[in-house]
């Protein structure tokens, strides 16, 4: 057997530009891992159930075990590594994980980091996320140790975080929620 | 005092890396490693007749095909049985590659090396394999009624015949005034961590040492089996845990055969060599648990006191049992539960399928006896017309009647005795969180709705933190930097929080000086391994022991130093002081220089400990005999036997009546591990032990078909919860019994969660459809079934639903 | 669990992907979301030899409503998308209903509708949803006109269209509700988010006294490719609000012939069948009120 074709496929990861070689059947979350190294992104099924594997492809969540590296030229990519501020603060929804106990073994955990960040986005600071959406956001990600009681406790907390950071105070959240 | 610590329910500290992605799990390591892929078995029973490889060896990037012929040495014997026992008469393990032949799908045959895992698959499919195929056994009463046997010389399929008794149960058995006698079954589920296992191997040829990563419970006894294996000197082996995505039980069984060969294989290739398994084959080469087929007798009196019970349940113990018969042992000793029992008898008959092997999920036994007891407790509660609490609350063990001897031996070999607790309280509490005294009014204003509500509960009593032992390192360095390690593994259940805790309160050292250590042989080399709700009772008493030894150090010195009695100095917040003279103190870290006495001076701190700076006398060696140099200590803890915490769950759920579905309305849990260590860790542990225990009620199940095949290998079809499928809100109660056994009085909480899930959630369905429940799991189909049959007359009411048709009639 | 090696095109047009395909013949298979191959590739449960990866062809993303009121939906518009699109929505209000329970959010965000339907699995909701709207399949291949296949005879069996080597479904179709119909969907599976175990897409219309005319119903995972029932006759002429849905259900449940499977036995697919009819048809009468203020 001969080798395969091999493409040179421009990633734009986490705000870096990064060139890889890769055969057209290389799943972007063995690209990520393997190729460019970031490992934050986990794989627990590579059948696209799990969720550990969520990126967000311009700005919007997809299982990278789903999709290959080839097609993600062209697209932004954010992993796990990229969603703190370059300064090192940690995203609203990180914070929120440490604060609520949303992690044990931490395998998972990337995905639902970067699923909540996204969906986060969708909610202006000061609005409020009620556990039925916080569980509609976290449908699609399996969670083997947290049984996600406190996962979904993070989803509201991060979104007190980020309603703190834009210099709302809790009240003005409640407020403008109920106008 | 510094700052209490132990039982704040502080953040965790391994987080801060895991949320930025900087976890570092098995296939994170080695980028440049060789990939690895396996033939397996797709048949479940069969002869090899011929493996053909040539097709294979053309795939460019393919390095090495192995198969059974190219193993050598111990390799090329089967894999060790690690717990022997006596009632263990005919075990079986398998080869780390298939010899011959294979005794259920997923069994390795052939392993492939090549550059990546890509390449490793693709030589893999190109592999044909000749088989002679046998009847497989599915099934504990296909094994039971041995038409076919699953190792052709052991004809009866029987691996083990254990017996666990006491009283005299035939005669009780006819004295009881009333007796119940049935059958139910419980279907295997597994530990499924959703990081799979891996391996990571490095040879360096020069050193002659080997440093193997893989993804465990145990790194010190995966190492002494690599070393037995591979022929190496203990000293030349290295293992180590990095961060484990989960583990749950699955993981503590080894050496896997992928434990042994990449290893193996890295060393006669001189290359990194790596296998990360993949999710089909975690589901059918690694470990499932639960299935057991239990024919129960009990004799009881007109209040409900159980006078006798006589069980005989079948376990499925798979193809192979490498892991003892620690699941029967501990079904059969932990099915007692929280209760007086006068007289007993479990016989376990522990059998050969041919499926994938058993060995411990968490619970591992206690959920099955559990079923077995609390499911008891429900029919002799609907024999007698009685408030199934109120049964289960005559028939408990008092407050004052520790310790509690059960006359049984338990897992650890030795006598089943209850430490501690308070069972009445705990119920109590049970009742009140669930709401149970006011549930029958709101079951039956739902039924004239049209609305199917039922209450269930399950009480345990798990044995946790059993020996032999573990070990505790802990060393004040120089810079006051306090570094613990413990041998055994982390999953998950925040030992790098729950051991600082410990150690900054036990040292007095604020925990931002404080970094642990675990499952890493460089650091610690003896230890047991992280299983069985121990790791908290186990090395947290032995860390806490080892910060003492170095507490007690740091005093002497720092009292020769200030001139006082050491019994008047303290530690608060790194810094040894003198009680009342706040002008008199030493920081640990100046301790920790002075405690080792130095020729050379490498910076302004250590001048202190050179030979012409520190303050000695003359007359005394500067090391005393009986003393080491450095601030540090290592101790172990070795319990004389295990401590018993407890709990009880109580659920209430709703039947959806035209599509069978069912809602869990209410989850309540009263749990009691004694001493809290960090109550956020534990309450985190409860969460994620009920979300299993309801997926193993309501979802999970190995669907093997006659043929030995799992027909659901995959997230797709087997069905672990999603957020969507757990209780909205569990509410936990706590109740702390300190455990006498041992000096921080703690108890394990791991497995706790998961234990009384399918009792408790059988009973409240029971309640809620009137239909005796004697299988579980249950789905919508299966109900919809049992609906139909109580339709048709065929299926087995509870007499309660009778008296509550009777009553709503009149 | 590695997708075996294939030949990549990354065609830029349509023309260009049809030249492409036409090449490939039967060793073509089209790429576009992936949701549901690339499992199976990685499963080695399919070798296709060369992948057409459409995903970077301009124009194939839109959704537009025809003036008829059907709604056109492109080879690349992603779940997601179609699930946002207000005036999709507004034009077949089933469209949302039933996009959103495919999957979950994060496949939705990358599988694509027209994929959903060319994967004809009976277990997709946007087949039954094909189905029910009358809709149709928009399937170009080189050198000739686009043809415009019914859902009837889209559907051959289980994963398998009528699509053939060199074609293209390069759109969907879902045709308008009739006037004064209404429509609901439900349905049921072992999590949320799985596979229904089963499903019902209903549509009721009401004649100007707000009165049963016509029922129809098209069902997820209980046959082979997604029939449309007709199930007026227990209720045709009740009023709305008093209508014999159930024996509307109980028909249904005599129409269909499903199978059994892990999740549900043939026999709970039926029963399933009958109750979620009969709950999804006073939903659908109620949406025709709505939306068609006929007397209420």
């Amino acid at each position: 057997m001969s080798g395969e074709e091999q493409f040179v496929v421009s990633l734009s990861v986490n705000g870096t530009r990064r060139p890889v070689t890769v055969p057209a059947r290389r799943l972007l979350s063995d690209a990520l891992r393997h190729d460019l190294e970031l490992t934050g992104t986990h794989v627990g099924c590579e059948h696209g159930v799990c969720g550990a594997c969520t990126v967000l492809l311009d700005g919007v969540p997809v299982r990278s075990c789903l999709m290959f590296a080839v097609q993600a030229e062209h697209h932004e990519v954010t992993t796990v590594e990229g969603l703190a501020d370059a300064d090192g603060r940690l995203h609203p929804v990180q914070e929120a994980f440490r604060d609520c106990h949303g992690l044990q073994c931490g395998f998972c955990t990337p995905g639902f980091l970067t699923t909540i960040a996204a969906a986060l986005e969708d909610y202006p600071p000061g609005a409020s996320i009620s556990a039925d959406e916080a569980r509609e956001i976290l449908g699609g990600n399996l969670c083997r140790c947290t049984g996600y009681q406190n996962i979904v406790k993070a989803v509201g907390r991060a979104q007190e975080i980020r309603t703190q950071r834009a210099g709302l105070s809790g009240d003005e959240a409640t407020d403008r929620d109920s106008t | 005092m510094t700052t209490k610590l132990f039982g704040e329910p502080i953040a965790r500290r391994e987080d801060a890396r895991l949320i930025v992605g900087k976890g570092r799990y098995l296939d994170d390591i080695g980028h440049g490693a060789l990939g690895v892929a396996f033939v397996r078995s797709p048949h479940a029973n069969a002869r090899i007749l011929d493996i053909d490889v040539s097709a294979a060896v053309e795939v460019a990037g393919v390095h090495a095909i192995y198969s059974y012929e190219d193993l050598d040495g111990a390799m090329a014997q089967p894999l060790p049985v690690l717990i022997p026992h006596p009632s263990l008469t005919a075990p079986r393990t398998g080869y780390p590659l298939a010899n011959g032949s294979v005794s259920h799908v997923g069994e390795p045959i052939v392993m492939v090396v090549a550059d990546d895992r890509y390449l490793a698959e693709d030589a893999a499919e190109r592999i044909v394999v000749d088989y002679e195929f046998r009847t497989p056994v599915v099934g504990v009463e296909a094994a039971e009624r041995a038409d076919s046997a699953v190792h052709e010389d052991i004809p009866d399929n029987v691996a083990a015949r254990l017996v666990q008794e006491f009283g005299d149960v035939d005669a009780a058995l006819l004295q009881a005034p009333h007796t119940v006698s049935f059958t139910q079954t419980i279907e295997r589920s597994a530990s499924m961590p959703l990081e799979g296992k891996g391996v990571h191997a490095r040879w360096d040829a020069v050193d002659e040492s080997l440093r193997v990563y893989t993804s465990t419970q145990t790194s010190t006894s995966v190492r002494a089996a690599i070393a037995t294996k591979l022929d190496l000197s203990l000293d030349r082996v290295e293992v180590i845990a990095p961060d484990v995505g989960g583990g749950f039980g699955v993981k503590i069984v080894h050496p896997w055969p992928e434990e042994l060969l990449i290893p193996w294989a890295a060393i006669r290739l001189g290359r990194e060599v790596k296998w990360a398994e993949d999710r089909r084959e975690h589901f059918v080469s690694s470990a499932h648990e639960r299935g057991q087929l239990q024919r129960i007798t009990a004799g009881y009196d007109d209040e409900g006191r159980l006078l006798a019970l006589d069980a005989h349940i079948l376990h499925d113990h798979g193809a192979y049992t490498p892991y003892g018969i620690v699941v029967p042992i501990i079904t059969s000793t932990q099915l007692l539960g929280p209760y007086r029992l006068a007289n007993y008898r479990c016989q376990v008959d522990s059998v050969y399928t041919n499926t994938v092997i058993v060995t411990p999920y968490r619970g591992a036994g206690r959920p099955q006896g559990c079923f077995a007891m609390e499911r008891t407790m429900d029919r002799v509660a609907d024999d007698l017309g009685l408030d199934r609490a109120a049964v289960r609350e005559i028939n408990l063990i008092r407050a004052d009647e520790f310790p509690w001897d059960n006359h049984l031996i338990f897992q650890d070999g030795r006598p089943l005795i209850y430490d501690s607790g308070d069972y009445p309280s705990m119920l109590d509490k049970l009742r009140d969180l669930v709401g149970w005294e006011g549930f029958e009014a709101r079951r039956s204003a739902a039924a004239a709705d049209g609305r199917w509500l039922g209450i269930g509960m399950a009480l345990y009593v798990e044995g946790t933190g059993v020996g032999p032992y573990e070990g505790g390192h802990v060393q004040v360095l120089p810079s006051g930097k306090v570094l613990v390690s413990t041998g055994l593994t982390s999953q998950g259940q925040g030992h790098e929080t729950a051991f600082a805790q410990i150690v900054a309160e036990e040292l007095g050292v604020p925990i931002e000086d404080i970094e642990v250590h675990t499952g890493d042989t460089r650091r610690f080399a003896y230890a047991v391994g992280t299983f069985a709700s121990r790791a908290a009772v186990m090395s947290g008493n032995a860390v806490a022991l080892a910060a003492r030894a170095v507490r007690e150090k740091a005093l002497r010195i720092a009292a020769e130093v200030l001139e006082v009695d050491a019994a008047d100095l303290d530690i608060v917040d790194g810094v040894v002081g003198v009680r009342g003279d706040p002008g008199a103190v030493l920081p640990l870290s100046s301790v920790a220089v002075l405690s080792n006495p130095l020729r050379y001076a490498f910076d302004e701190a250590s001048r202190a400990a050179t030979q012409f700076a520190r303050f000695a006398s003359d007359d005394q060696p500067p090391v005393a005999d009986d003393d080491e140099p450095g601030l540090e200590g290592r101790d172990y803890y070795s319990p004389v036997r295990s401590t018993f915490a407890s709990g009880a769950h109580a659920v209430i759920v709703e039947v959806d009546p035209g599509t069978c579905a069912v809602t869990i309305e209410k989850y309540a849990v009263v749990h009691d591990c004694g001493r809290l260590i960090n109550p956020r860790i534990v309450e985190g542990q409860i969460h994620g032990g009920v979300a299993q225990g309801v997926g193993g009620a309501l979802y999970e199940v190995m669907a093997y078909d006659e043929t030995g095949q799992l027909q659901n290998a995959s997230f797709m079809d087997f069905l672990m919860p999603y957020v969507s499928e757990v209780p909205q809100r569990i509410d936990i109660g706590h109740q702390e019994t300190p455990s006498p056994l041992n000096p921080l009085g703690i108890k394990g909480a791991g497995e706790a969660g998961v234990i009384p899930g399918s009792a408790a959630i059988a009973a409240a369905l029971e309640d809620a459809l009137g239909i005796r429940i004697t299988s579980m799991p249950l789905g919508p189909s299966q109900i919809y079934d049992l609906i139909r049959a109580a339709q048709d007359g065929t299926a087995e009411m509870t007499l309660n639903s009778a008296r509550r048709s009777q009553e709503e009639s009149t | 669990m590695k997708p075996p090696a294939f030949g990549y095109a990354a065609p830029r047009s349509v023309e260009e992907a049809l030249a492409v395909l036409a090449d490939l013949g039967h060793d073509g298979k089209v790429l576009a979301g992936g949701q549901s191959l690339i499992p199976l590739l990685s499963m080695r449960l399919t070798a296709p030899h060369t992948l057409v990866d459409i995903n970077r062809i301009p124009g194939l993303a839109d959704v537009t409503v025809a003036e008829d009121g059907s709604v056109i939906v492109g080879a690349l518009v992603r779940h997601a998308e179609l699930l946002a699109h207000a005036q999709a929505f507004e034009a077949l209000p089933l469209l949302r209903r039933a996009t959103s329970n495919v999957a979950h959010a994060t496949v939705r965000n990358r599988g694509t509708t027209c994929g959903s339907v060319a994967h004809a699995d009976p277990s997709g909701e946007m087949t039954a949803i094909l189905a029910i709207t009358g809709g149709s399949v928009q399937i170009a291949a080189a050198g000739r006109r686009t043809r415009d296949v019914g859902a009837r005879e889209f559907f051959l069996g289980p994963l398998e269209s009528c699509l053939g080597p060199g074609e293209l479904a390069v759109s969907v179709r879902f045709g308008a509700p009739a006037p004064r119909s209404g429509s609901a969907f439900l349905e049921l599976a072992r999590r949320q988010g799985d596979y229904a175990m089963c499903g019902v897409a209903v549509t009721v219309t009401l004649d100007d006294s707000a009165e049963v005319t016509t029922v129809r119903a098209a069902y997820l995972s209980v046959g082979p490719v997604p029939d449309v029932h007709d199930l007026t006759a227990p209720v045709a002429g009740q009023r709305y609000s008093t209508a014999d849905w159930r024996a509307a259900g109980e028909l249904a449940a005599s129409l269909v012939e499903p199978e059994g499977d892990l999740h549900a036995s043939a026999d709970y697919r039926r029963r399933l069948v009958s109750v979620l009819t009969e709950r999804a048809l006073p939903l659908a009468a109620a949406d025709a009120v709505a939306r068609t203020q006929v007397a209420a």
